[in-house]
């Protein structure tokens, strides 16, 4: 077969395991909030894209660390069950509430509010700290999907 | 309640989003990450050390399996300098399927290494355009230097069933690595 064969200098990506941090620790080499605004601020005004209103962190204070890390994939639940005064939440947080009222992964949050991931990933950890969410996730140190699982997977594909 | 992801990657305008939403229950749904990139390799910082936010959009699809279990299917950045993006990507996936267009089989080279440096399980799905396949499946299998264990598949990404049928091999693969101890 003709054409390119795989093995030319082609700028591939980094060795394994990666350079790379995970958005979670986006920013994470600055240490306080307002560096990270200005940045946005000068990233803003060089970008064709529309502005947004509230600048993403702000909502964050800042941060751009969540408490804990979580998965693209983990799921979300509202926690119903303890009665609470929720006008005293950011908007955002009442409507990850709504939206959460069934399982939605960090992904959908990100997703369907409109924010962006690293934002969802650190309201929902601070919400889950706050008891106002539970979530879902399989244990990092777990590793990929046992066999068990794996199994279940494939009869469910094979279902729908 | 549990949720598993399967990566989807492969070239830009190979049919990611295509197949996602051929198989998934909702409309594939795009997530975006503001970004902090070292991408000294793109422009000269020097005089701008501040300019280093970008966002990376994501699409994904999702079908429950059960009604405890939950499949997510996520569609890689294309664009080379997000890799950092893939880490957190395949951490914990299933694995991952490499959709190739074989009129740029190049744009697969770099997904294909990453996986394999990576030993995340992935199949080669070949994406036919138009139900056109002008290349065999083993001669696909010889320009990326595919091992002999690794499924090379040729799929439509609209036809469902054909979306169902690379997702359940990429699947049998894992856990036949596993079985096999490979990682």
């Amino acid at each position: 077969m003709a054409g390119p064969v795989r093995g030319d200098d082609r700028g591939g990506p980094p060795a394994w395991p990666g350079r790379g941090s995970g958005p979670w620790e986006d920013a994470s080499r600055h240490s306080g909030a307002f560096p990270q605004q200005q940045q946005q601020f000068q990233a803003e005004e060089e970008s064709p894209e529309p502005r947004r209103l509230v600048r993403p962190y702000t909502v964050t204070g800042g941060r751009t660390k969540p408490r804990y890390k979580l998965a693209l994939e983990a799921l979300v639940t509202a926690t119903v069950y303890e009665p609470r005064d929720l006008s005293v939440l950011a908007p955002e947080c009442q409507a990850i509430l709504q939206f959460c009222l069934d399982w939605r992964s960090v992904a959908e949050i990100s997703a369907v509010l409109r924010m962006p991931l690293g934002v969802a990933r650190i309201l929902v950890a601070d919400m889950s700290a706050d008891g106002l969410v539970r979530i879902h996730q399989r244990d990092d140190s777990e590793g990929r999907p046992d066999l068990h699982l794996l199994e279940r997977v494939l009869s469910g594909l094979r279902k729908i | 309640m549990t949720s598993v992801k399967i990566v989807v990657a492969g070239g830009f305008g190979v049919g990611k989003t295509t197949f996602v939403g051929s198989v998934s229950e909702i409309q594939p749904l795009t997530t975006e990450a503001v970004m902090t990139v070292a991408s000294t390799d793109v422009d000269d910082l020097s005089h701008v050390p501040e300019k280093n936010t970008t966002t990376v959009a994501m699409d994904f699809g999702r079908i429950t399996l059960e009604k405890d279990l939950v499949l997510y299917m996520f569609g890689t950045p294309g664009q080379h300098r997000f890799w950092f993006m893939w880490d957190d990507l395949i951490q914990g996936a299933i694995g991952a399927i490499v959709l190739v267009d074989t009129r740029r089989l190049a744009d697969s080279f770099p997904a294909v290494d990453y996986f394999e440096a990576s030993g995340l399980p992935f199949v080669i799905g070949i994406n036919g355009f138009h139900g056109q396949f002008p290349h065999r499946s083993n001669d696909v299998r010889e320009a990326l230097a595919i091992p002999s264990n690794v499924p090379v598949i040729p799929c439509d990404a609209r036809n469902r069933e054909s979306t169902k049928a690379i997702l359940v091999t990429l699947v049998e693969h894992a856990m036949s690595m596993q079985t096999a101890g490979r990682y």
